[in-house]
C-alpha cells in the first residue's frame, strides 16, 4: 500500500462533490483526506484527495473519475514533484505549569497562537502532514482538548498547471 | 416566441429524433402530459401499467434500434419505480433518457408530498443526471442528456424537472443534433502490438461482448476471425452479434455458456476481448481464466480495461474502428491443429446436447411438483426447454425479435436460439432483472414493428405481467411463451446442486391459471403440453397479427441449464450432466 494524492478539476456546480466522493465509496476505495475549493476560474473547483492504495486502485480511480461528466481533469500528484500542505487548529489546556513548554513548542514549529484564554490555547500550524503529526505528538502530554485539520492541499512544483484543456 | 418548459421538453425531444416515449402521468408531470396531448401527432406516448414497465420499454426500444429510449414518470414513487429499469440499462450500457417531474423548486428539500431526491437515488446507476432549476437551461440540458446517453459507452441519463420549471416560459430555438462525442482512438503503436500478438498466437480466440452490437462491429469481428482463423465466442450480451450460422461461432461462454466456447477459451493462447468487460458470469474464476493465455482487451470505455482482468494489451478505442485497423495490419493465418481441436469440442458438445434432448425412457423426475405430467406422452412428444426454443425458431424468421426475462429460460434461449441479426436478442445481462421482458418486448416491438416473442418463466412473468394490459391496449402482436415449471428454476438448480436440495421458497405452488389470466387482460391464451400442441399454437400465433398471445408450456421442474461452471469455479469444474440431482 502506498499513499496517493489526486488533484481533480471539476465543474463548480451543485452536487459535484457528492458525485466524486460517492464514486470512491461505491467502488470500495477509502479516502483519507478530501479538500475542495473554487479555483482561479469560478467555473471550476479543485478537489484534492489523499488515500492509501495499491497500483490497481490508483489506475481504477483515475479511470472511474474520468467517466464522471463533471470531472474535467485528474492528475496523480507525484510526491517528489508536489508541494503539499495541511492546516491544523488545535486547542490545548492552558495552565501556569505547562504554558512555557507549549510556547517553546509553538516557536520551534513556527506555529502561531491564535486564541488565548486562561484555561485554553488555540494554535494554528501549517505544513506537511508529517510535521503536523509530529506537533500533535509533542503537545499530547499537555492535554489536547480538540483538533481540526483540513486535509491535504497540493500543487505541482514548477510552472505546469492542472488546467482544463 | 416564448413557450413553456413543458413545450420545450416536447420540442427538444422531437429535435433529438424521439418519436415515441413510454411513461405514466402524475401530479408533477401533468404539464408535460398536457404538452404531449397537444403534440400527439409528433410524439407517440405509450402508457404502461407501471413505471417499471415503462423504463424497460424505453430500454427495449433502445436495444432493438440503437436509438435512445425515453421514459417519463412523475415525482416520488413514479421516479423510484424507474430505478430498476435505469439500473438495468446502466449495467448493459443502453442509451436512455429518463425524465422525471418533481415538486416546485420552492418545495424541494422539505419532504413535500411525493418528493424524492431522485438524482441522489440514481447517482450510481446513471452516466449522469441533472436537476433543472431554470427554464432557460432546460433545452440545452435535454440536448446534453441525449449527447451523454449515446456517446462512447452508452448509458442512461436522468433529468429531474421541478413543476414550476415546466410551467415557466422562455425562448426556444431549434439546434442541429450534436454528433456523439469523439470516440477514443487507439494509437498506431497499440495496433502494431495487437497485430504482433495475433501473429505469434497459435490458438487465438475472439470473445465478443455487447460492445460489438452497440459499436456496430459485427462485420469487422467476423472478418478478423476469418483472416486470423479464429473461433468466436461471446458473453450473453454479445449474443446475436455474430450469426449462429457462422461456422466459426461457438456461442456464449461462461457460467452457462456453450461447452465448446468455454473449453476453447480455456485452451486458447490468446483471447481477443472486444467490447466485453470480463464479468464474473462470463469468466468464472479469473485466476484460472487467464492461466494459459495472453489477453488483448479492446473497449471504448477506458475504465473497463484492466478492471476485472489484467490484459497484456489494453486498447481504449471504438471497437469498429480499432478492429478495422487491426484487420489491415494482420496477415492471413491458418491454424489447422487448433481448428481440428475446435471441431472436436463442437462434436463433444453436440453429443452432450443430443443425449439431453433425447432422455432415456423412464427418466421421469420423481421430485416433480410442477404442473406438468409426462404420463401418456411419448419421448418424442415430450416438451423440454430446447424443443420449445426450436419450435419458436421454426416459425420465426431471422428478423423476429426474441426478448427474455431472467432465469433458466433466458439461458436456454441464449444457448439454443439461432440468432442471425444483431439486436434481435433483448435480454437483461448485467443486472439480471426478472420482470424485464414484458416491458422490453413492448418497447422493442414499438420501435421496430417486427414480430416479437417474449420467452419467459412463470417466476419472471409473475413480476410484471400487468404489462399484458399495455400490450393489449396497444395491440402489440407479441407472443409470450411461458416456460411454466412451477418453480424458480435457476435458484432451484443451485439448491439442488449446492444446498442439499433444500428447496427454500422456490416451489411456487401458485394456482395461477395463465390462460384465464390472459383472457382477463383481453389477450388470448393457450396451454400446451406436447411438441405438436406447441407447434399448432406457435403456427397460429405467428399467423395472428392482432394483440398478444400467451402460450403456456408446461415444463419439468428439474430441467437443468447445462453446462454450468459453479459460481467462483472454473472450466475445470464444468458440469455437463446431472443425474437425479447429483453431479
Amino acid at each position: 500500500m502506498e499513499k496517493y494524492v489526486f488533484s481533480i478539476l471539476v465543474s463548480n456546480k451543485f452536487g459535484v462533490l457528492t458525485r466524486v466522493s460517492s464514486m470512491f465509496t461505491r467502488r470500495g476505495f477509502n479516502i483519507d483526506t478530501l479538500t475542495v475549493g473554487e479555483t482561479e476560474s469560478p467555473e471550476f473547483s479543485r478537489i484534492t484527495v489523499s488515500m492509501m492504495g495499491d497500483e490497481y486502485s490508483k489506475t481504477q480511480i483515475i479511470k472511474q473519475l474520468g467517466r464522471l461528466h463533471d470531472v474535467k481533469q485528474v492528475q496523480i500528484m507525484e510526491h517528489d514533484e508536489t508541494v503539499t500542505r495541511e492546516l491544523l487548529l488545535i486547542k490545548i489546556k492552558n495552565d501556569s505549569q505547562t504554558r512555557q513548554d507549549i510556547m517553546s513548542a509553538v516557536d520551534v514549529f513556527r506555529s502561531k497562537i491564535v486564541d488565548y484564554s486562561p484555561d485554553a490555547l488555540c494554535i494554528e500550524i501549517t505544513g506537511e502532514s508529517s510535521k503536523i503529526n509530529a506537533f500533535i505528538e509533542l503537545v499530547k502530554p499537555f492535554g489536547i482538548m480538540e483538533i481540526c485539520r483540513t486535509g491535504l492541499v497540493a500543487l505541482e512544483r514548477g510552472s505546469r498547471c492542472l488546467r482544463n484543456e | 416566441m416564448k413557450i413553456t418548459g413543458s413545450q420545450i421538453i416536447i420540442e427538444a425531444l422531437v429535435e433529438q429524433g424521439c418519436d415515441c416515449v413510454f411513461g405514466y402521468p402524475g401530479g408533477q408531470v401533468i404539464n408535460i402530459y398536457d404538452a404531449l396531448y397537444q403534440n400527439q401527432d409528433r410524439i407517440k406516448h405509450i402508457i404502461t401499467a407501471h413505471e417499471q414497465g415503462a423504463s424497460h420499454a424505453a430500454d427495449g426500444y433502445a436495444r432493438a434500434t440503437g436509438k435512445t429510449g425515453v421514459v417519463i414518470a412523475t415525482s416520488g414513487p413514479g421516479a423510484t419505480n424507474l430505478v430498476t429499469g435505469i439500473a438495468t440499462a446502466y449495467l448493459d450500457s443502453v442509451p436512455m433518457v429518463a425524465i422525471t417531474g418533481n415538486v416546485p423548486c420552492s418545495l424541494l428539500g422539505r419532504d413535500s408530498f411525493q418528493e424524492v431526491d431522485i438524482c441522489g437515488v440514481t447517482l450510481p446507476i446513471t452516466k449522469h443526471n441533472f436537476i433543472v432549476k431554470d427554464v432557460n437551461e432546460l433545452a440545452d440540458t435535454i440536448r446534453e442528456a441525449f449527447l451523454i446517453a449515446k456517446s462512447g459507452r452508452p448509458g442512461p441519463v436522468l433529468i429531474d424537472i421541478p413543476k414550476d420549471v415546466q410551467i415557466a416560459q422562455c425562448e426556444f430555438e431549434n439546434k442541429p443534433v450534436a454528433p456523439a462525442y469523439e470516440f477514443p482512438k487507439a494509437s498506431d503503436e497499440d495496433i502494431e502490438k495487437a497485430a504482433e500478438l495475433i501473429s505469434k498466437s497459435e490458438k487465438p480466440y475472439i470473445y465478443c461482448g455487447g460492445g460489438i452490437i452497440s459499436g456496430n462491429a459485427n462485420e469487422e469481428v467476423q472478418k478478423l476471425a476469418e483472416i486470423i482463423d479464429s473461433p468466436i465466442g461471446c458473453s450473453m450480451m454479445g449474443v446475436s452479434a455474430v450469426p449462429v450460422s457462422n461456422p466459426r461461432y461457438l456461442g456464449m461462454q461462461g457460467m452457462h455458456g456453450h461447452y465448446a466456447s468455454s473449453m476453447a477459451q480455456a485452451e486458447a493462447d490468446l483471447v481477443i476481448a472486444v467490447g466485453a468487460r470480463f464479468s464474473d458470469r462470463a469468466t468464472g474464476n479469473k485466476a484460472v481464466y487467464v492461466r494459459n493465455c495472453k489477453i488483448i482487451h479492446i473497449d471504448v470505455e477506458a475504465a473497463e480495461i484492466d478492471k476485472n482482468i489484467t490484459s497484456q494489451l489494453g486498447i481504449n478505442g471504438d471497437v469498429k474502428e480499432t478492429l478495422s485497423r487491426i484487420i489491415e495490419k494482420v496477415s492471413p493465418q491458418k491454424h489447422p491443429e487448433w481448428s481440428a481441436e475446435i471441431e472436436k469440442l463442437k462434436e463433444t458438445e453436440k453429443q452432450q446436447v443430443e443425449s439431453c434432448m433425447n432422455p432415456a425412457e423412464g427418466k421421469d423426475c420423481t421430485l416433480c411438483t410442477s404442473p406438468c405430467s409426462h404420463s401418456g406422452i411419448s419421448a418424442a412428444e415430450r416438451l423440454n426447454p430446447f424443443k420449445i426454443v426450436d419450435v419458436i425458431s421454426e416459425f420465426a424468421d431471422k428478423e423476429t425479435i426474441i426478448a427474455t426475462d431472467v432465469g433458466q429460460h433466458q439461458m436456454w434461449t441464449a444457448q439454443r436460439y439461432p440468432f442471425e441479426i444483431p439486436r434481435t436478442f433483448i435480454s437483461s445481462g448485467g443486472l439480471g432483472t426478472m420482470g424485464f421482458g414484458m416491458g422490453a418486448a413492448i418497447g422493442a416491438y414499438t420501435a421496430t414493428g417486427k414480430k416479437t416473442v417474449l420467452v419467459t418463466g412463470d417466476g419472471s412473468f409473475g413480476m410484471n405481467l400487468n404489462e399484458l394490459a399495455t400490450a393489449v391496449s396497444n395491440n402489440v402482436p407479441m407472443i409470450i411463451v411461458i416456460m411454466n415449471n412451477g418453480v424458480l428454476g435457476m435458484v432451484r438448480q443451485w439448491q439442488t446442486l449446492f444446498f442439499d436440495k433444500h428447496y427454500s421458497n422456490t416451489t411456487l405452488d401458485r394456482k395461477t391459471d395463465f390462460i384465464k389470466l390472459a383472457e382477463a387482460f383481453g389477450a388470448k391464451g393457450v396451454r400446451v403440453q406436447t411438441v405438436s400442441e406447441l407447434e399448432e399454437a406457435a403456427k397460429n400465433a405467428f399467423a395472428e397479427n392482432n394483440g398478444p398471445i400467451v402460450i403456456e408450456c408446461l415444463v419439468d421442474c428439474d430441467e437443468f441449464v447445462l453446462p454450468m461452471l459453479p459460481p467462483g469455479g472454473s472450466i475445470d469444474d464444468i458440469i455437463t450432466e446431472i443425474h437425479g440431482g447429483e453431479i
